[in-house]
């Protein structure tokens, strides 16, 4: 099975002591300095992340259990204790605070789902279209990443302006030179936008996607498809049986790094629709901040964001435990 | 590269290190010019002015508006920041009930000439009623209805509107291919709540009642709305795209650019002078009035405008009050308001012929007599947040033609109403 | 690759799609930049009309552009580097040891990447002020400030990304180098970062670009001085009047070293274990 072959690195299951050759009669310093070698190597990371990311994260969860508003926000520990409040008001469907953040999680559950398939297929494709040599190749290489090496906030302006329903090229085109509509559709207000942030995040979105499989495919060796080719296999099962295979180690991490991306993205959103987004496109980051920062309401922000955390853990955990059980059972 | 963070980090002096010299202050301006360089030009001269009178040096930031909120409350939470800041005054009872800004109490107000000097409405929207101050107001706003006069005398129409129903007879007199009766700025959360609390007021709704609770769907409160999205809904002088119009700007535009008549908006001479629009092309009206009789407020604009305070961990305080007391002189109260087309908000700024002409006499007038300033409540954040959120909405939906009925006006606010969380 | 017949015509049809799609707002963009601002604002037409190269030489006083742009290049140029030095480290200690912690180390820093940032803004703001009031250090508005958090920002991922790709690079190698009388390290930098040069190289774009483009971070934790593009283009949009033509404009600009920046590594994209590292 060429899925088999193609993952020689497979070593989930080798104990440590297999990695690095054992030397004859390790002294008690090269063994110290075996053990610890992992940690020294991981210590800047791990200084960071405390400092930036781990420490602040836990202030956060703190703030969620606090009422935290414009009172005390100068002096923190003078804010009082709000126990599980914020959770209470935050999960509360039947009132209009927890039925808005349902349905702003909704909304941007389908919204994740479809801007990261569509933006994976599209950066597959891409990244596939482009094996072999061809005239210009390399110019759409660059191309493609353009959209990527765009300041955020200049991609998305430049999509608003091109939603706008007057003046914008996309009714220019659908309206005045193809004549699909009779009547002048909006883009940025009702429901049609929640189809336009989708189609502003695949164009942001996509040219990473595609980045990273086009290196991912660098590393698949070339014999791979001359051995699958000589069985006879065609386009379709050399991508099944080796380019995906191949890629799954880096699309397993992809797909994830871009529904988290994806999931909590706050630029897109806020930089087309501003401080509020229409209900159809009411993204979650943006109507957290909106009900925390812009109301100064920085508990129930925190209990939000922390309810939004313990979600996409589970679905990490579940992605990763199901990814991985396959990985060893290829 | 540390070095070089560290010179370029440490560089802005004044603020509360400590140890940088006590003759500096910083001061954080908001964008009221063209650009953020527009008013670096204003400010710096005058900023010179002071240092030479005083010594005392200034480092002005103009901070755009998207991070000026963002930035106060970060300086109010970590207690680093500027000395004084220039504010929206629609923010300070909200930032007052911070403790963040050093109170202005009698004492301090004396300091700049006494309560009396400054215009009674703009003094008003500087923080929670019966509390001294939180800031001192520097430019002052308010709404009024400009109008093109070229398209009224085209369509034959002599005055401009007095009443609601004259301003919804000229608006459909005046829609036609392509250009409109009035512009609005739809999808723009502050313009609507704004506008929410100006309807509102005429038909008597407060958006809290006197114990300071929220009632942003009182029948009053929807019939104001109502009013006003009606005009797009029920007498279509307004387009509908501008429901989708959210940056400020495009309401203007659409007026300067000649695609609607009438515009209800805050003193925007700048832009229609930026935009080749000359002074005799527009003329500026109040805002109609209800009838009297309606049992509606004669309101016909809300107290905007921008306010000056001072952070109470500056070490400067005397310096910073200096700056202010500077600020909100005669003179320059003068230089700063005609630079920016905006009011001045002491009273003895207004001999100065800049200000006696017709649009400032309009303007003045509305701000002194007949404009009423936002709650001076904490949660006055959240109003203009949720209901404005919910008018985008509303506005969506009367663009799409779907009906506006009192009781889809009520179920919106009612929503907004609920999600209003308690201030302490 | 066995090329079917029909795979010239797919990638024809496919490829032009995405060029479409990508080139169609840069299209608007570039078009846009050369008209004046009131045929911007009129109405949306292919070509310009009236062409001007205004905007252009406008861009630079209605903000401070070429500040704001040494400071983006010079917090993400630093940051990425340094975020992928980090990580490279961090990802070959995962990717080649079994360690106790490293579940935990993995796990913990990937679900960093969950938290909204919009709340551990103030958190991590008043970090910066207290630590560098206590190590005399400005961390808030400066430039070190801001390297400091986009590099822990591109951190997670890039470590995730790289041990995905240092995965793919088959032990044997590390082993084979080990017997030539290299330690761990060296086998590090002899044969896992050659082999996984394409993957490092798309690891430090992705750094880069997160730092090049954050935008709610830099808006609190930068001033005047050390303001990034991210938040400074936000300056064409004023309280007066939006400045489409010169949004466009500068945003072409600025993009151009970028681009040229890509083309340069881009060769190193496509180079790696099918230069034949592997045998």
């Amino acid at each position: 099975m060429v899925a088999r072959t193609a993952h020689p690195a497979r070593h989930d299951a080798a104990p440590p002591e297999d990695d690095p050759p054992r030397p004859r009669a390790p002294g008690i310093w090269a063994r110290l300095r075996r053990g610890g070698l992992p940690y020294l190597l991981i210590l800047p990371a791990v200084l960071l992340e405390l400092l930036i990311h781990v420490v602040p994260m836990l202030v956060g969860v703190g703030m969620s259990f606090l009422r935290l508003t414009q009172f005390f926000i100068r002096n923190w520990s003078a804010a009082p204790f709000a126990g599980l409040d914020n959770y209470r008001v935050a999960v509360d469907f039947d009132s209009a605070v927890g039925r808005s953040l349902l349905h702003s999680f909704t909304v941007t559950v389908v919204f994740t789902a479809i801007a990261v398939g569509v933006s994976w297929l599209l950066g597959t494709m891409g990244a596939v279209l482009m094996q072999g040599s061809f005239r210009g190749r390399g110019l759409l290489r660059t191309l493609f990443l353009v959209p990527y090496a765009l300041p955020v906030y200049a991609g998305v302006i430049t999509w608003s302006f091109m939603f706008q329903r007057d003046t914008g090229m996309v009714n220019h085109v659908l309206v005045d030179q193809l004549g699909l509509f009779g009547e002048r559709p909006f883009w940025l207000i009702g429901p049609n936008s929640f189809a336009a942030v989708v189609v502003v995040c695949v164009w942001r979105t996509w040219p990473f996607a595609f980045l990273v499989l086009m290196a991912g495919l660098q590393n698949i060796p070339g014999d791979l498809y001359e051995a699958s080719a000589i069985d006879g296999a065609g386009f379709w099962r050399q991508l099944r049986s080796v380019t995906l295979p191949m890629l799954r180690p880096v699309n397993q991490v992809l797909v994830l790094v871009l529904f988290l991306w994806t999931f909590n993205d706050f630029n897109t959103p806020y930089v087309m629709f501003g401080r509020a987004a229409p209900p159809e496109a009411d993204l979650i980051s943006v109507h957290i901040y909106q009900s925390s920062f812009v109301t100064w309401n920085f508990g129930s922000g925190s209990a939000m964001s922390v309810l939004l955390l313990l979600f996409l853990l589970l679905v990490t955990a579940v992605y990763l435990t199901a990814t991985s059980r396959r990985r060893n059972h290829a | 590269m540390l070095a070089a963070a560290v010179a370029c980090g440490g560089g802005d002096g004044g603020d509360a290190g400590g140890s940088a010299a006590p003759r500096t202050l910083t001061y954080w301006a908001s964008n009221q010019g063209t650009s953020l360089d527009n008013d670096k030009q204003v400010l710096q001269p005058e900023l010179d002015k002071f240092e030479k009178q005083t010594g005392i040096k200034v480092n002005v930031e103009v901070v755009p508006w998207a991070d000026l909120l963002n930035r106060i409350l970060a300086a109010t939470t970590s207690g680093k920041g500027p000395d004084v800041v220039n504010i929206g005054n629609t923010w300070s009872a909200s930032l007052q009930a911070t403790g963040a800004f050093v109170p202005f109490d009698d004492a301090l107000l004396g300091q700049l000439g006494g309560r009396d000097r400054f215009l009674g409405p703009s003094l008003a929207a500087t923080g929670a009623q019966g509390k001294p101050p939180a800031a001192v107001p520097i430019y002052g706003m308010t709404y009024g209805l400009y109008y093109n006069k070229k398209m009224f005398a085209e369509a034959g129409i002599g005055e401009p509107p007095a009443t609601w129903d004259e301003l919804i007879a000229a608006g459909k007199k005046l829609t036609k291919d392509g250009t409109w009766g009035l512009a609005v700025e739809g999808a723009s959360v502050s313009e609507n709540s704004h506008h929410a609390f100006i309807f509102g007021q005429q038909h008597g709704a407060d958006p809290f009642d006197a114990s300071g609770k929220p009632q942003f769907d009182t029948p009053q409160a929807v019939a104001g709305i109502k009013q006003y999205l009606d005009l797009m809904a029920v007498h279509k002088i307004v387009n509908p795209s501008n429901a989708e119009y959210s940056n400020g700007t495009e309401a203007v535009q659409d007026f300067v650019n000649r695609k609607a008549a009438m515009l209800m908006w805050q003193s925007a001479a700048a832009s229609f002078k930026a935009g080749g629009m000359t002074e005799d092309e527009y003329g500026l009206a109040p805002i109609p009035l209800p009838d009297p009789s309606s049992g509606g407020k004669q309101v016909n604009g809300m107290v905007a405008g921008i306010n000056l305070a001072i952070f109470n961990f500056t070490e400067n305080q005397d310096a910073a009050l200096r700056f202010v007391k500077f600020m909100t002189s005669p003179e320059e109260q003068k230089v700063l308001n005609k630079a920016y087309g905006s009011l001045p908000t002491v009273k003895d700024a207004y001999d100065d012929p800049a200000f006696q002409t017709p649009t400032i006499k309009t303007f003045q007038e509305i701000l002194a007599n007949t404009a009423a300033p936002l709650p001076q409540v904490p949660e006055e954040s959240q109003y203009e947040t949720l209901v404005g959120t919910a008018m985008n909405q509303m506005w969506a939906d009367a663009a799409n033609g779907k009906p506006i009925t009192d009781d889809y006006v009520k179920s919106k606010l009612t929503q907004a109403n609920q999600q209003v969380q308690p201030g302490s | 690759m066995r090329e079917a017949r029909w795979l010239p015509w797919a990638r024809w049809i496919g490829l032009g799609f995405l060029t479409l799609f990508t080139l169609t707002p840069l299209f608007v963009m570039a078009s846009s930049s050369v008209k004046p601002l009131r045929d911007v604002q009129n109405g949306f037409g292919w070509i310009p009309t009236t062409f001007t190269l205004r905007p252009f030489a406008d861009i630079w006083r209605t903000v401070p552009l070429a500040r704001y742009f040494a400071n983006s290049l010079v917090v993400s140029t630093v940051a990425a580097v340094a975020s992928v030095t980090v990580a490279v480290f961090a990802a070959y200690a995962i990717s080649r040891y079994r360690f106790p912690g490293r579940r935990v180390f993995s796990v913990t820093v990937l679900s960093t990447q969950m938290f909204p940032g919009i709340l551990f803004l103030l958190p991590l703001f008043m970090i910066f002020v207290n630590l560098g009031n206590v190590i005399g250090v400005e961390l808030y508005a400066s430039r070190l400030g801001l390297i400091i958090t986009y590099l822990t920002f591109s951190l997670p991922f890039s470590i995730w990304m790289l041990v995905g790709y240092f995965d793919s690079i088959p032990v044997a190698l590390d082993e084979a180098a080990k017997v030539d009388g290299n330690g761990p390290i060296g086998a590090l930098f002899r044969v896992v970062i050659p082999a996984a040069v394409p993957g490092i190289v798309a690891v430090l774009i992705y750094a880069f670009m997160t730092a090049w483009g954050e935008v709610l971070f830099a808006s609190v934790m930068t001033d005047e001085s050390t303001r990034t593009l991210a938040v400074g283009l936000r300056g064409y949009a004023t309280e007066n009047d939006v400045y489409w033509n010169q949004v466009m404009a500068a945003s072409l600009v600025v993009s151009v070293p970028v681009v040229a920046g890509f083309l340069l590594l881009q060769r190193y994209l496509v180079q790696g274990l099918t230069a034949g590292a592997v045998k």
